[in-house]
């Protein structure tokens, strides 16, 4: 026979969901801009993966569309302090896209339309960490937030997370990107508070 | 959403001893001279990124960090008070 107990209180608070240290939640979505916002279309959307080789595969809207697609909810964490829990992405995994890419190479750059660029080791872009993305919370992802797509790596800061992705470049050697040339962290783990270099 | 290199003047106050706004730089990309009030500024919580206005490559970007200003100006040729 099993006996459940519901407790002296009869009802217990909700867990409480940890925030990195140095961060408060909000349930705004703020923009941060370096730079004008690139008008992309679909239909002249492309998206490529550049190997220390020199070969380039690459993908177009329909190609992207026809990959296996996730919904994704996870909390996101800015590095200007503020966090956002369980917000949705539907994209696909980064790990999709490396299926016929060789590379030996450990490093990526992120590159985005407008010339905005990240870097990031590629082991933080594979296994279900990292999703090239073109809807949130159920709407096509607008210019302001990164759309038609955006790269999102929710366990690093946010600033990692590409708006206008269109291609990453492997690198044998880590070389920093936009924010990390400008004082920014080369890795930006929110959690060990990783803001600045 | 863009300011102009007006958006500047305070934020570099402490780091140039003459008026950045009515300096004149050298764009590194185009080779534009124009004076940095001209620039198309983009301020957000990371930082300030100063645009030039003809090629719209970065000219100088600003983060405040814990320990100080610091100024990264490798999108200009020259910068002239
Ligand atoms: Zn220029």
């Amino acid at each position: 026979m099993a006996i459940t107990t519901r407790g002296f209180g009869g009802r217990r608070a909700p867990a409480e969901k940890p925030l990195p240290p140095g961060q408060f939640l909000t349930e705004d979505f703020p923009v941060l801009s370096a730079g004008p916002t690139p008008n992309v279309d679909e239909a002249h959307w492309q998206f490529s993966v550049h190997t220390e080789s020199g070969e380039v595969r690459r993908w177009d809207w329909a190609a992207l569309m026809a990959m296996p697609v996730e919904d994704v909810t996870t909390d996101i964490h800015c590095v200007t302090r503020w966090s956002r829990f369980d917000t949705q992405w539907r994209g696909v995994s980064v790990d999709a896209f490396f299926e016929d890419v060789e590379s030996e190479a450990e490093f990526v750059m992120v590159h985005s339309y407008g010339g905005y660029t990240t870097n990031l080791p590629l082991e933080d872009l594979l296994d279900g960490k990292a999703w090239i993305t073109f809807e949130h919370g159920g709407e096509p992802l607008a210019p302001l937030h990164g759309g038609p797509v955006r790269l999102i790596v929710p366990h690093l800061y946010f600033w990692k997370s590409a708006k206008w992705v269109r291609g990453f470049v492997m690198q044998e050697h880590e070389e920093p990107g936009f924010w990390e040339q400008n004082g920014y962290h080369l890795y930006g783990d929110p959690w060990l508070e990783q803001r600045y270099a | 959403m863009a300011l102009d290199g007006n958006a500047l003047a305070g934020p570099l106050a402490g780091i140039y001893a003459f008026d950045v706004t009515t300096a004149r730089a050298r764009c590194a990309h185009c080779g534009v001279v124009a004076r940095l009030a001209r620039a198309l500024v983009f301020a957000s919580a990371m930082g300030i990124v100063a645009r030039c206005r003809a090629c719209e490559e970065v000219l100088l970007t600003v983060v405040e960090r814990p320990d100080g200003t610091s100024v990264s100006a490798r999108g200009l040729a020259w910068l002239r008070p």
